[in-house]
């Protein structure tokens, strides 16, 4: 095994681009235990740890650049206004260790449907930026997953940043696991409301070969919100409507049964999370009048 | 490969590592530094915690090549000579060591949490504890600990300061 340590971006590219089978190590909470049980044994392992570019986030064209490389524990601290239901999403993420370490970039090239930052992602209509010798492209973060642990990225490509437009009213993230800490999700759901663009995201996790968005449950609350005039007058929310949106982000769904839990199960703990996580959304959007929309 | 870091204070050199080895595995076998322990290799127990540059991480999920350069410190470097640091001897006042092979990863994590926040809640232990697991002792005496160790460092005028 070879090991590599770029300090520039452009020579972990041309590394990337001459040696396609490198594996790349951020935090290395997937890898690392991948090396020490055996499973994976790369040619090169190419350390990002120095890339000092994907280290950082900015604010570009209105939107947050979230390197790659930044650890859920500064997304924690740092982004919590700028990127609310990823926030909250990176809290429940393993432990402090594996908070200090693991990153977003980790998270969507490992691409498991299990993966905590898709959710959120997801909802708020993220775009993922990856880049070769070759140029880079900007993929929205629904078509990055392309299946069980596959994103769309190319053999020489990395993930340089997610573009993420900060938040025009309230986002939720909730996540159901055995324990509060350690622990994979059985189901996870993101949400996020869009006023100034009178839209709603959605994120689905552990419930579908990818992390996926509930299409219909979002044109759904959109049009109730607009048809009854909900997002000017910001009057209570029907229990009906909140509960018709659990039932159709369930229904975007297509779980399994595995080890932890079944899929029926997965079924109705996302009919309900949406539900709530909706009910908290919208009583923090009814209190937060200091916004126009 | 060659690797350099600074260990608990010191500029350490070793030769032929292998670069897939964790640093877990250098410091251990490497350096004869035994004390972070091995128990799960994946991340789950924390009982192989060290500071790399300041931050509590699992050492058996750094890469041997991240740490160069770098700043680590392990539970070795926590007590002076002979006198433990605070942390340690709260643990041992408090009987919140039993098998001890978690408590090396324990320490290291609550020496951090007590610089970080001189008296947290035991909310806020839990939460900064929930990478460490203890098969022995079912927390309450490490809790116990934590007071305690959070108390002496107040009265000392030396927990909080970071
Ligand atoms: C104990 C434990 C608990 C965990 N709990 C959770 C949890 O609750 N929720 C959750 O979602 N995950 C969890 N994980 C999984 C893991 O922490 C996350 O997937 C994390 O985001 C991985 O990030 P990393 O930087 O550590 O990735 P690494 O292990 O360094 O890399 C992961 C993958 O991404 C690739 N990669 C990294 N950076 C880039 C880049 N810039 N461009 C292209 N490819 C890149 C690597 O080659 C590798 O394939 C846990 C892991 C452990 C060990
Ligand atoms: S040995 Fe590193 S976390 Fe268990
Ligand atoms: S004292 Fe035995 S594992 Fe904690």
């Amino acid at each position: 095994m070879d090991f590599l340590q770029p300090t520039t971006w452009a020579e972990a590219l041309e590394a990337k681009a001459a040696h396609p089978d490198a594996v790349a190590v951020a935090g290395g909470t997937d890898v690392m235990v991948g090396i020490n049980f055996g499973h994976l044994r790369p040619s090169l392992l190419m350390d990002l740890t120095r890339v000092e570019d994907l280290q950082e986030w900015s604010i570009e064209d209105g939107a947050v650049r979230l390197g790659a490389g930044v650890s859920y524990a500064r997304v924690i601290a740092e982004l919590g206004t700028q990127l609310p239901g990823l926030a909250m999403a990176s809290r429940t993420i393993g432990s402090p260790q594996i908070r200090n370490r693991g990153t977003v970039g980790g998270n969507l090239a490992t691409a498991s449907p299990a993966g905590d930052a898709h959710p959120a992602l997801l909802a708020a209509d993220a775009q993922v930026e990856v880049a070769s010798v070759r140029g880079s492209r900007r993929i929205p973060v629904p078509d990055f997953y392309t299946g069980v642990k596959r994103n769309a990225m190319d053999a020489d490509e990395l993930i340089t940043a997610v573009l993420v437009v900060p938040p025009s009213g309230p986002q939720q993230y909730s996540k159901i696991g055995t324990r509060n800490a350690m622990v994979i999700s059985v189901a996870a759901f993101g949400l996020a409301l869009h006023p100034d663009r009178r839209a709603v995201g959605t994120g689905i996790g552990s419930a579908a070969p990818t992390p996926r968005r509930a299409p219909a449950a979002e044109q759904f609350l959109a049009d109730e919100l607009t048809g009854t005039g909900l997002w000017e007058s910001r009057a209570e929310l029907p229990a009906a409507t909140a509960g018709r949106f659990g039932e159709l982000v369930a229904d975007a769904a297509s779980p399994i049964d595995d080890v932890r839990g079944s899929a029926r199960y997965r079924l109705h703990a996302l009919s309900v999370m949406a539900c709530r996580a909706l009910t908290w959304a919208w009583a923090d959007y009814r209190t937060d009048t200091g916004k126009e929309v | 490969m060659r690797l350099i870091c600074t260990v608990n204070g010191t500029q350490q050199q070793v030769d032929d590592v292998w670069e897939g080895e964790s640093l877990l595995y250098v410091l251990r076998e490497r350096m004869g530094l035994p004390g972070s322990k091995n128990a799960c290799e994946q991340g789950e127990c924390g009982s192989c915690t060290v500071l790399l540059d300041g931050l509590p991480v699992c050492a058996c999920l750094v890469a041997a090549g991240q740490a160069e350069a770098r700043q680590v410190e392990t539970v070795e470097g926590m007590a002076d000579g002979g006198a433990l640091d605070p942390v340690q001897q709260a643990f041992l006042d408090a009987g919140a060591v039993q098998c001890g092979f978690c408590t090396p990863g324990l320490l290291v994590s609550t020496r951090d949490l007590l610089q970080r926040s001189g008296r947290p809640s035991d909310a806020e232990t839990r939460e900064a504890l929930a990478g460490n697991l203890c098969r022995c002792t079912g927390y309450e005496k490490i809790l116990d600990a934590v007071r305690l160790a959070a108390d002496r460092l107040a009265q000392s005028g030396t927990g909080g300061h970071r």
